[in-house]
């Protein structure tokens, strides 16, 4: 039996003209607004950040702000040396590092050479979480765990100090340096390791002088996320390092970081257009300027220098 | 090169050998301090906390005696700011990522869009709590709300679901998308009814990783000027709020032992949560990899 057969309407049918192209082109422009947003929020940033910061530098002089030592806005004496800040900002960042980045790199090489599959596949989720604990968390941790503990070794420490917060926060680091690491050292391939057991080597041997080299433009990068990721922490310092900016290199004592000094704004009551109200914008553009840098050369450093073996 | 002695070979070797095993301990000692340190915290959190957690802590608004103190408007604080900064980070991130893997391909937006959303997802959290605080508190006034924390929020876990999005859409094979073109289907239709069903679990996983990060953010919100005493549930998308988050940490800033204990009670709920929701990615992940891996 013949079947009806219903020809499709072919050319500029009823189905495909401008009933059909004008959704299309609308959804089209709806989708690109969107992405455009994400553009948006960056030139947000800068905008709120700089128009309050010049308000600011209107009154405090820049050189003032970028050589001055002390910091006390809140006083009734105030000065503007936001290095007392960044000295904080610097202390915790390396300390947290000097933390992180050894055990970050040899659990990233243990996880990459050393652990059989099985080991690796359940030790690697594990550690990641580490990196998604709240950070309110960790500065709990730091002020009531193992702030009590570093005074019990010394009578020397403060309750408030960097020493607690940097050791916690270098934990809170750590999966983030051994995670990108690993992922690095994985995709050293694996004929370049052959060779070198080949030649004799042991795995130390293979581990340090054949996968890190070849690996060290990821190993590189994840280490500067890390520094700009220890920068821009702030529960943790506000929460266990003090509020009591110091331009000062010891760990022992209360300091305050650039966040930590946001934050203690932001809890107060200071009026917005006041200069304590503006110079949150200026030590926020300041961050927002050093962790730029600090993510934009982890992504030259990987485009830069990555060893190609294909 | 130099040919050494046999014995002196030997010693190398062992020496070698040796240095071996003390790198292998030492690799092995960092992964072991890493999970200690996690079990440590965990550990701790619960001596201190669980005995904290009861019906109601769970059920009572914070007060000035430990005792009575629970996180009843936290808890709620923290479920509305969420949603908010969940259905307006999908939708957004979707049609971001929607935009910039199938209509952009590699035109120069889309590389810059890219690079940005790179960078953005770099951007200290509290510098997005001072944006919300000018863009959402005071440019368009809606005050210290739900709305504008939930905004904030959405802003600072935008890059998240943008990446999850893309690599999910990505991953759909080109095929389906030809199959359907050869059928005469538009570009939309294509995305529709190929794209979206099909990397929807990759995107589901990307919106919940982004949601447990909102959920666990306390600097952007105080920046933002959320509150840190709340005796009252926010009953509209205007009112005022804290959240979790935040309650734990003025808990934790306050001496008395027995507000220390409600904050390690509080931590616990907040990392139940937090547990819940990423097992459910971890679950939905291992699902779509099996789809077509397996």
């Amino acid at each position: 039996m013949a079947r009806d057969v219903v020809s499709p309407p072919l050319g500029r049918g009823s189905r495909s003209g401008w009933k059909r192209k004008l959704p299309e082109q609308a959804i089209a422009v709806v989708l690109f607004l969107s992405s455009s947003l994400s553009i948006l929020i960056t030139v947000g940033i800068v905008a709120v950040l700089l128009f309050e910061a010049i308000t600011f530098f209107a009154d405090v002089s820049l050189w003032e702000f970028i050589t001055g030592t002390r910091w006390t806005p809140l006083f009734s004496s105030k000065q503007f040396g936001v290095l007392a800040l960044v000295a904080g900002t610097t202390l915790t960042a390396v300390l947290a590092m000097a933390v992180a980045l050894p055990l970050g790199l040899l659990s990233a090489i243990y996880l990459s050479e050393y652990a059989p599959d099985g080991i690796r596949r359940l030790v690697k989720p594990i550690l990641e979480v580490l990196a998604g604990i709240p950070t309110v968390v960790y500065g709990y941790f730091a002020l009531l765990f193992v702030t009590p503990i570093l005074r019990g070794i010394s009578g020397d420490i403060a309750v408030f100090n960097a020493l607690s917060a940097s050791i916690v926060m270098g934990i809170m680091i750590l999966p983030m340096v051994s995670s990108l690491s690993e992922d690095a050292m994985r995709s050293v391939p694996r004929n370049l390791r052959e060779a070198a057991y080949a030649l004799g080597s042991t795995k130390l041997e293979v581990s340090t002088l054949v996968v890190v080299p070849a690996a060290l433009s990821g190993i590189m990068s994840a280490f500067i996320l890390a520094v700009s990721r220890a920068i821009g922490e702030t529960m943790i310092v506000t929460i266990a390092a003090g509020q009591n900016p110091s331009f000062t290199l010891n760990p022992f004592i209360p300091i305050e970081t650039m966040t930590a000094y946001i934050v203690q704004v932001s809890q107060g009551d200071a009026p917005a257009g006041s200069i304590e109200f503006k110079t949150i914008f200026a030590v926020a553009l300041l961050l927002f300027v050093i962790t730029l840098v600090m993510n934009l050369l982890s992504q030259y450093v990987v485009s830069r220098f990555r060893e190609e073996y294909e | 090169m130099s040919v050494i002695s046999q014995s002196e070979f030997q010693r190398r070797r062992a020496r070698r050998k040796w240095m071996g095993r003390a790198f292998f301990g030492l690799c092995l000692l960092s992964v072991t301090i890493a999970l200690g340190m996690l079990a440590l915290l965990l550990v701790y959190l619960l001596i201190q906390g669980a005995t904290g957690i009861d019906w109601s802590f769970l059920t009572s608004f914070a007060s000035r005696h430990p005792d009575k103190a629970g996180i009843k408007a936290a808890m709620l604080g923290s479920i509305y700011v969420v949603i908010v900064a969940g259905v307006v980070s999908f939708t957004l991130g979707v049609a971001t990522a929607l935009y910039l893997e199938e209509y952009a391909g590699r035109s120069k937006f889309a590389k810059i869009a890219k690079i940005n959303i790179a960078n953005l997802a770099g951007v200290p959290s509290i510098v997005y709590g001072i944006l919300g605080l000018q863009i959402f508190v005071h440019s368009l006034h809606l005050g210290k709300s739900v709305l504008a924390g939930g905004f904030t929020l959405a802003l600072l876990v935008l890059p998240i679901v943008i990446v999850a999005a893309g690599e999910a859409v990505r991953a759909v094979p080109p095929s389906l998308r030809e199959g359907s073109y050869a059928l005469g289907a538009t570009r939309w239709q294509v995305i529709w009814h190929m794209v979206i069903p099909q990397a929807f679990p990759g995107i589901l996983t990307g919106v919940i990783l982004a949601v447990s990060r909102a959920i666990g953010e306390t600097a952007p919100l105080i920046a933002m000027g959320a509150l840190t005493f709340v005796p009252f549930t926010p009953d509209s998308p205007l009112s005022r709020f804290t959240v979790l988050p935040i309650q734990i940490f003025n808990w934790t800033s306050r001496p008395q032992a027995g507000f220390q204990e409600a904050a390690a009670a509080g931590i616990i709920v907040l990392l139940v949560i937090l547990l819940v929701m990423n097992a459910g990615a971890v679950i939905l992940r291992n699902r779509f990899q099996n789809k077509w891996e397996g």
